[in-house]
């Protein structure tokens, strides 16, 4: 099995004091990895460091081995990684379609990709002209994911998709990563202060802890310990 | 009534100005949060680059191209080199660089061109065609309308029905969102900056001609008018500020025509006071305080 | 305390005043007094802009206020003193009224009503031309005493009321109501939750920056022995902006630095183009322009690289040959 994303020795932050110390983090391709810790443990720093946001002050961060570090975030889209940002970043004064339409306007088949995005997530086909701002948690969430599909990316970045959503619709997003997974051999590095769902689609996991990974091991494993089942 | 049929049209032809302007202004306090002080300076810039290839090339046709590419260039060229890099932690910042663009784009024509007023040419009579023996308008005026109304269509065009338009929309509004996605959100900034500074150029080129000439000072006072005419549409609302800018034309052609020219700046003054004043939020935008 | 340390700052200005008019050629003094009347100015705005966070564009509009004030009062009555007082009050009642509007606006929108404000000045005086007589202004006619040069006593007059501008203001600075100011422009929110109330220091701070505003305008007047709206455009307004902004905004002693910078630079452009003799077209259009091309670039790059202005240059320096010499 490759790797698809390598990362070595990051240290990142704002200002003096780093956020992140140390981290050493490996995603092998078609795999879920989720990132578990308490809130302010370092999560979506490290998810904006990876995507360039924020520039590392030391260390690697390797895609398809191919050194990120000077490479503008705008452009590594385009190298097969989507981010979906905490908060999920729907653009409130766009419609549900021109939202999915920004996910891969550089592409030649952004349509067809739009269309197998509505395929994907039903309820969205029904408010294509609706703007951002009047879309539901959930809904708002699949466009977030869906937008992030249409660039068809290798590698999906998730910042706590479950955050503010009721249990009965993590369940179907977890459920969809585990489709995807299987269907298009994606991979998902997934943030998720929800332990319990997070682990139900993962195949291992990294536990941050004060800007550093304090475990780093199986899902399974990662169930025994921290949900005792 | 000949009269007030003739000042509704002047003012309609001035609005029509404006109103282009003010979308200027709109386009962008839209794409960086920013009132853009010195819209008018590098507008007028750009009307003295018309100036001096209708000179050399004799055909005002070639000059008007020269006016909106030099309109384009500066606004790229401001955003690039200056605006770029004004720091934001005091809003008022932007505002005094811009200013300070001001002062300086107008004191370089001032040195090239000196300060008198340029006789400018209109491509087209400026006598009004008279329909059952009320003169209505002019040629000209025609002319403004027809660019004015092309440069709306081509506007609404490209931020609704182009991905490039999609692009810079989507900047304005979440730039961070629109990084990751791919969209180039300092390229989509200085488009917008350039687009704006075109769309000066071109108001500049419609009405200096119908005013005293070309001057560095020219645009001064059309860009308080437009300025005012941009926040009753509620700055951040085209549509607003085309309606506004033909309002704000029409209440200055019946003031000028019934109370005299001079009276102008303090209708100005007085309108954009009483919209601050009364509606804060402007007629077209939620916005509810004026805080920027 | 603050206040003895202010009184002794004012007296030692004073005294320095004095011996510097005895000192000085005719038209030096001149320079000096027009100095003095644009620190006047520079003062009041740098009080409004630097300390309440407020813009204004129509200060040059209030300098006219206060000088077609002076040239009615002296036409009129004729007590220098008294004129000047009276520019002072009248521009203080329309500074209020501004105030009062431009407390509810902020940032660009109160610089496009100030700016409209700026603008209209011209208007006024041409609608309204059985009083102001328009584009060609008043004649201020005033008696000046015998026994001194009459650019020494205007250096005198116009040096003396700067003096006391700078005192009186570096008091307000200094007061419980400057750090209500201050408080209202880093966060109004956490001004009003302090019990500051926020309109009423907006506006109060308005009135204490236009008060001196038309006493410089007033003082021009003075100088110039007549008033035009030429004199009062909208570069005027732009200038003094630039002025506080280079000399460092929120410190009176930018303002210092600012109203000398108005008077040393366009002397300095001007004997620069005088010295093309080769084109006198050339030097009819650098004439001018070049020190407002100057001005207006040095605006932007202080606000690039160094949004303190000349006078956070000027500590930054003094501050690090004090620490030099403590190392020694």
């Amino acid at each position: 099995m490759t790797e698809i994303l390598q990362v070595r020795g990051l240290v990142a932050g704002y200002g003096a004091a780093p956020v992140l110390r140390d981290i050493d983090l490996t995603v092998p391709t078609g795999s879920i990895v989720t990132v578990l810790g308490a809130n302010g443990a370092g999560k979506t720093t490290l998810l904006r460091t990876l995507s360039g946001l924020l520039r590392p002050t030391a260390g690697q961060i390797l895609l398809d081995g191919k050194d990120l570090r000077r490479v503008k975030v705008e452009r590594l889209v385009r190298l097969g990684m989507a981010h979906v940002p905490e908060g999920r970043g729907v653009v409130a004064e766009l419609t549900v379609d021109e939202n999915l339409r920004l996910g891969g306007l550089w592409r030649n088949d952004v349509n067809a990709a739009v269309a197998e995005v509505y395929e994907l997530f039903e309820p969205l086909a029904q408010r294509k002209r609706n703007a951002g701002h009047l879309l539901s948690g959930g809904e708002r969430q699949m466009l977030a994911i869906g937008r992030a599909l249409v660039a068809r990316p290798r590698l999906l970045l998730l910042d706590e998709p479950s955050l503010g959503l009721a249990p009965k619709i993590t369940a179907q997003i977890m459920a969809l990563l585990q489709k995807l997974r299987t269907q298009t051999g994606l991979t998902v590095l997934l943030v998720e202060q929800n332990a319990r769902s997070a682990l139900s689609v993962a195949d291992s996991g990294v536990v941050m802890s004060l800007g550093r990974i304090a475990t780093a091991t199986t899902a399974q494993e990662l169930r025994n310990a921290y949900l005792g089942s | 009534m000949d009269r007030f049929v003739f000042l509704t049209f002047d003012g309609l032809s001035n609005g029509a100005v404006y109103a282009a302007f003010a979308l200027a202004l709109v386009l962008i306090w839209r794409a960086a949060r920013v009132v853009n002080f010195a819209q008018g300076a590098m507008a007028v810039a750009a009307a003295y680059a018309a100036y001096s290839v209708t000179q050399a090339t004799g055909s005002y046709w070639i000059g008007f191209a020269a006016a909106l590419g030099t309109g384009l260039m500066i606004g790229a060229l401001v955003e690039r080199a200056v605006m770029r890099f004004v720091g934001h932690a005091n809003p008022l910042n932007e505002v005094i660089v811009a200013l300070g663009l001001v002062l300086f784009i107008q004191a370089v024509l001032g040195m090239l061109y000196g300060n008198e007023f340029l006789p400018s040419h209109t491509p087209f009579s400026r006598n009004a065609i008279e329909v059952g023996g009320v003169p209505l308008l002019s040629r000209y005026d025609l002319f403004v309308f027809g660019a004015v109304a092309a440069l709306v269509l081509l506007l609404a065009l490209l931020f609704t029905k182009t991905s490039t338009g999609l692009r810079m929309r989507a900047a304005a509004f979440a730039p961070e969102v629109s990084r990751l996605l791919g969209v180039n959100v300092g390229g989509m900034l200085t488009l917008g900056w350039a687009l704006a500074s075109a769309v000066g150029a071109l108001a500049a080129m419609l009405v200096i001609p119908t005013e005293l000439g070309l001057n560095p000072h020219a645009m001064d006072l059309v860009f308080v008018t437009s300025f005012t005419a941009a926040v009753i549409g509620g700055l951040d609302s085209p549509p607003g500020a085309v309606t506004g800018g033909m309002a704000v034309g029409l209440i200055l052609s019946y003031v000028s025509g019934y109370l005299g020219s001079s009276v102008t700046p303090i209708a100005v003054l007085a309108l954009l006071l009483i919209v601050l004043l009364v509606r804060p939020g402007g007629l077209f935008s939620a916005t509810v305080a004026r805080q920027a | 305390m603050t206040l003895q340390k202010h009184l002794i700052f004012t007296a030692l200005g004073g005294i320095f005043l004095f011996a510097v008019t005895q000192q000085l050629e005719p038209f030096r003094n001149y320079q000096l007094a027009t100095m003095a009347a644009y620190l006047c100015a520079t003062a009041g705005l740098t009080i409004l802009t630097g300390l309440n966070g407020q813009i204004s564009l129509g200060h040059g509009a209030l300098m006219a206020v206060g000088a077609y004030t002076m040239a009615f009062a002296q036409n009129g009555i004729g007590n220098l003193y008294l004129s000047l007082l009276l520019a002072m009050l009248a521009t203080t009642a329309v500074g209020a009224i501004i105030g009062v509007a431009a407390a509810r606006l902020r940032g660009p929108y109160l610089a496009g009503l100030t700016l409209a404000v700026a603008l209209a000045i011209p208007a006024f005086t041409v609608t309204f031309d059985g009083l102001f007589n328009s584009e060609q202004g008043l004649p201020v006619s005033f008696t000046p005493p015998e026994t001194l040069p009459i650019e020494t006593w205007q250096a005198l007059t116009a040096g003396g009321s700067a003096l006391l501008v700078m005192f009186l203001l570096a008091n307000v600075v200094s007061s419980r109501f400057g750090r209500a100011m201050r408080a209202v422009r880093d966060n109004e929110v956490a001004a009003r939750l302090a019990g500051i109330h926020v309109a009423r220091t907006q506006v109060l701070s308005f009135v204490i920056s236009a008060a001196p505003a038309g006493l410089g305008g007033a003082l021009l007047a003075f100088l110039a022995q007549n008033v035009s709206p030429g004199a009062f455009s909208l570069t005027l307004s732009l200038y003094l902006l630039l002025a506080i902004v280079i000399g460092g905004l929120g410190n009176l002693a930018g303002a210092v630095w600012g109203a000398f910078l108005l008077v040393a630079l366009p002397d300095l452009t001007n004997s620069l183009t005088e010295g093309i003799t080769a084109s006198p077209e050339l030097a009819r259009k650098l004439d001018g322009n070049l020190a407002l091309a100057i001005f207006g670039l040095t605006l932007i790059v202080v606000m690039l690289v160094a949004p303190g202005g000349l006078q956070s240059l000027v500590q930054r320096i003094s501050h690090r040959i004090r620490k030099g010499r403590n190392h020694v």
